[in-house]
């Protein structure tokens, strides 16, 4: 018998590809109060192993031998996963089936949901496999709102519980934090229309030109102004937006922003306002703050700790502006008396984002696509 | 906004380095697609056999025949490829004895041989011991549990159960299970001579006790010096036309230790799927300097990063390796080799610790490894010149 084994390896040893892992299964869940969804990836050789899918068998599963098998797929597997959420089971559906590869060969992906009729602690059963091999590992991730759980399912570890617990009023702060600073990093309008504010700092407007201003105090009171100016009114608009006392359409909001951009980098070179500019700041910061309020709703706010959350953006947006200001303000102070400053870096900066701001302004107000 | 767009997909690129989700699920379009290739052909004959065996298996689980019968053809297809499903299609053909110490003999030595295989030698030895209580004179369990001692470097212990087989078995196997010690411990020359006296005396046995003969045979002239006698010995191993991980990963090292890389290269390039093959095959990539290289060290660190997720250590001695010569994180390297030598003792294992401390320069926790190489004598010019390395002589 062995020596048939061997023969029987060196027959089918040349056409094997893939590699040479233990069985595993990758299960992700979602979880919210009253409702389970996921994703599970199970390899095609242990479907193969357990229920048979090479219907010809010539070796080579085919995507129409694995989809006319989609039911008993999601049958077997789904009768070896058993989600319970406090006292009361979620019964799992299949919603959907795909492919996908991972390090040792194609997965058949399972998509399912479940509703569970009570809230709580999440217990999963897992018997995948087992029977047929006791090496089989269920390798899960769970997720509950903002946290992430791992687990292993084996045969001795079968059934594991999760407390998904909400995150402490901390942790959630600093989630958001992390979110506010993000945004601000990835909203290059918010950016570039600071920037076109902070330009002016380092320069005083005197008989219709720009001169470089001497000391460094009055550069840092500029910028603090126009800064803190410019997060009092977004944090106002945000905080309202947010709490859904005002609402206004997005693209008037966004087409406004555009302006803004544009005005700001105009205001370098045909000056309007040129005292008091953290006036424009502020009132052009009501609009921003009615952007950045967009950018949070699609996060989703969770509803215990609004008020927290909503705090942890504005000091995540206020860190990010900071950041910028802290490598900007000492750079333009040195490089102020140059003519690279003012001819390049303000004059062209500005001349360059009044041209970026005006084409989104033309996007967003007409709806059109400029820039691929 | 075409910026934004791209810090966000930056983002995604980078979560999804974790490693969990190898890429977006996808829905073929044509139903001819061929997703996987299976490893067994279920038109082929023998196939069909062992598929026909498991499924009378399945109506009778507790037939202890049947149950050998699969559960060894699956052993044997592990050792060959070095595929560790077959370990588990096996473990669940011995699942109804798994807490049954009144096992029959056989059933207990099988069991015992798969904790081996998973490098969890302390419940193998028991099993071998439950095994031999129903059967003293058991040859396979005998001739296991000797390899399993030697693998933790107790001689004495290894060498009573070949003296235990000199009184039931053929001269064959207990004098090879005996030369076998003798050659790991300071008497390499005449272990040579005692094999190849007892090869060219059985011409006639197995295969497969051929292949193991010939491949100790062919690691005692690699230590003793002689190359060309080495090379002989891997060739006849080889045209015995066994497919054996250890015998390929054995030649494998051999080849790449004297610089034939380019032969490693051929020798091991389709066999990407095995992990301790692919190791050499990667080193031996590296050494040439050939393009498949980096798609050969990519796949073995997606390997060791899943097999890390499901918490698998039995690869410690290849990724030992891999971190010393590809990552060359040398901390690393010494810290999986410090705890590979924790489990196990053999020269191999001996070799990747001194390579580490001797990279890291920690002659410290290479100690063990010194004290090892004096009480066992076991000769190796390889092990003497890393060691002599590590004490600042000149090798």
């Amino acid at each position: 018998m062995k020596r048939l084994m061997v023969m029987l390896l060196l027959l089918v040893a040349s056409a094997v590809a893939q590699a040479h892992k233990p069985s595993d299964s990758y299960l992700s869940f979602k979880s919210e109060p009253g409702h389970v969804s996921g994703q599970w990836d199970i390899a095609l050789r242990d479907l193969e192993y357990a229920i048979g899918l090479d219907a010809d068998g010539n070796g080579e599963i085919t995507w129409g031998e694995l989809s006319a098998r989609h039911p008993d797929v999601a049958s077997y597997a789904l009768a070896r996963l058993q989600v319970t959420a406090g006292d009361a089971a979620c019964p799992l559906q299949a919603t959907d089936h795909l492919v996908d590869r991972h390090s040792d060969g194609a997965y058949a992906v399972i998509r399912f949901s479940g509703e569970c009729a009570a809230a709580g602690t999440l217990k999963i059963r897992y018997s995948l496999f087992f029977e047929l091999d006791p090496t089989h590992r269920g390798l899960a991730r769970i997720e509950s709102g903002s946290v992430t759980q791992t687990a292993v399912f084996g045969p001795e570890r079968a059934e594991q519980t999760f407390n998904l617990a909400a995150p402490s009023v901390f942790e959630q702060i600093v989630t958001y934090v992390r979110e506010g600073v993000w945004h601000i990093w990835i909203g290059f309008d918010h950016v570039l229309f600071l920037l076109a504010l902070l330009l002016p700092a380092v320069l005083r407007r005197e008989a219709q030109t720009w001169l470089p201003v001497s000391r460094f105090a009055p550069a840092f009171w500029e910028v603090l102004k126009v800064v803190t100016a410019f997060t009092v009114a977004h944090s106002i608009t945000l905080s309202l937006a947010a709490l859904e006392l005002i609402s206004l359409p997005s693209r008037l909001v966004e087409s406004v922003i555009a302006a803004s951009v544009v005005f700001a980098a105009l205001n370098n070179l045909y000056p309007l306002v040129s005292e008091r500019r953290w006036a424009m700041a502020f009132a052009f910061g009501l609009i921003h703050g009615f952007g950045f309020a967009s950018v949070l709703t699609d996060l989703g706010l969770p509803g215990d700790a609004l008020l927290s959350s909503l705090f942890g953006f504005n000091v995540g947006v206020e860190l990010g502006q900071l950041a910028i200001v802290a490598v900007f303000l000492p750079l333009a102070f040195a490089l102020r008396a140059t003519r690279f400053y003012s001819r390049v870096v303000f004059a062209g900066g500005s001349v360059i984002v009044a041209i970026l701001a005006a084409i989104w302004l033309a996007e967003r107000a007409l709806d059109i696509k400029l820039l691929s | 906004m075409y910026l934004s767009s791209l810090l966000g997909l930056l983002t995604i690129v980078v979560l999804l380095s974790g490693g969990f989700v190898a890429a977006e699920p996808f829905r073929p379009t044509d139903a001819a697609t061929v997703l996987e290739r299976l490893p067994m052909n279920r038109g082929d004959e023998r196939a069909r056999a062992l598929a026909a065996d498991r499924a009378r298996l399945a109506a009778a689980p507790r037939d202890p025949v049947l149950a050998m019968k699969v559960a060894s053809a699956y052993y044997a297809l592990a050792g060959a490829e070095g595929d560790p499903r077959y370990i588990g299609y096996a473990e669940a053909a011995m699942a109804p004895w798994a807490a049954d110490p009144k096992a029959p003999a056989d059933i207990l030595y099988l069991r015992g041989k798969l904790l081996q295989w998973r490098h969890e030698y302390a419940p193998a030895l028991e099993l071998f011991a439950q095994a031999l209580q129903r059967d003293p004179g058991h040859y396979e369990t005998l001739s296991g549990r000797s390899a399993v001692l030697t693998v933790l470097a107790d001689y004495a212990g290894a060498r009573r159960d070949c003296e235990t087989m000199r009184a039931r078995e053929k001269e064959l196997y207990w004098a090879s299970c005996l030369a076998y010690i003798d050659g790991q411990t300071g008497q390499a020359a005449a272990a040579e001579r005692q094999l190849a006296d007892l090869l060219a005396r059985h011409a006639g046995s197995s295969p497969e006790g051929q292949l193991w003969l010939l491949t100790r045979l062919a690691d005692l002239a690699t230590r003793l010096g002689r190359t060309a006698d080495a090379e002989r010995y891997y060739r006849r191993a080889l045209a015995l036309n066994i497919t054996s991980q250890y015998l390929l990963s054995n030649y494998g090292d051999f080849l790449i230790d004297h610089g034939r890389h380019a032969e490693a290269v051929t020798l091991l390039r389709d066999w990407v799927r095995s992990d301790v093959l692919l190791l050499r095959l990667t080193l031996a990539a590296q050494a040439l300097n050939i393009a498949e290289f980096k798609t050969y060290a990519q796949t073995l660190r997606e390997r060791f990063a899943a097999a890390a997720m499901r918490g698998d250590t039995l690869h410690r001695q290849e990724e030992s390796r891999f971190q010393l010569s590809v990552e060359r994180n040398n901390t690393r390297a010494l810290q999986l080799a410090v705890a590979n030598w924790a489990i196990q003792r053999e020269p191999y294992d001996a070799r990747i610790l001194l390579e580490a401390a001797v990279a890291a320069g920690r002659r410290d926790a290479a100690q063990p490894v010194l004290d090892w190489l004096a009480q066992s004598r076991h000769e190796d010019p390889q092990l003497a010149a890393l060691a002599q390395k590590l004490m600042g002589g000149k090798p």
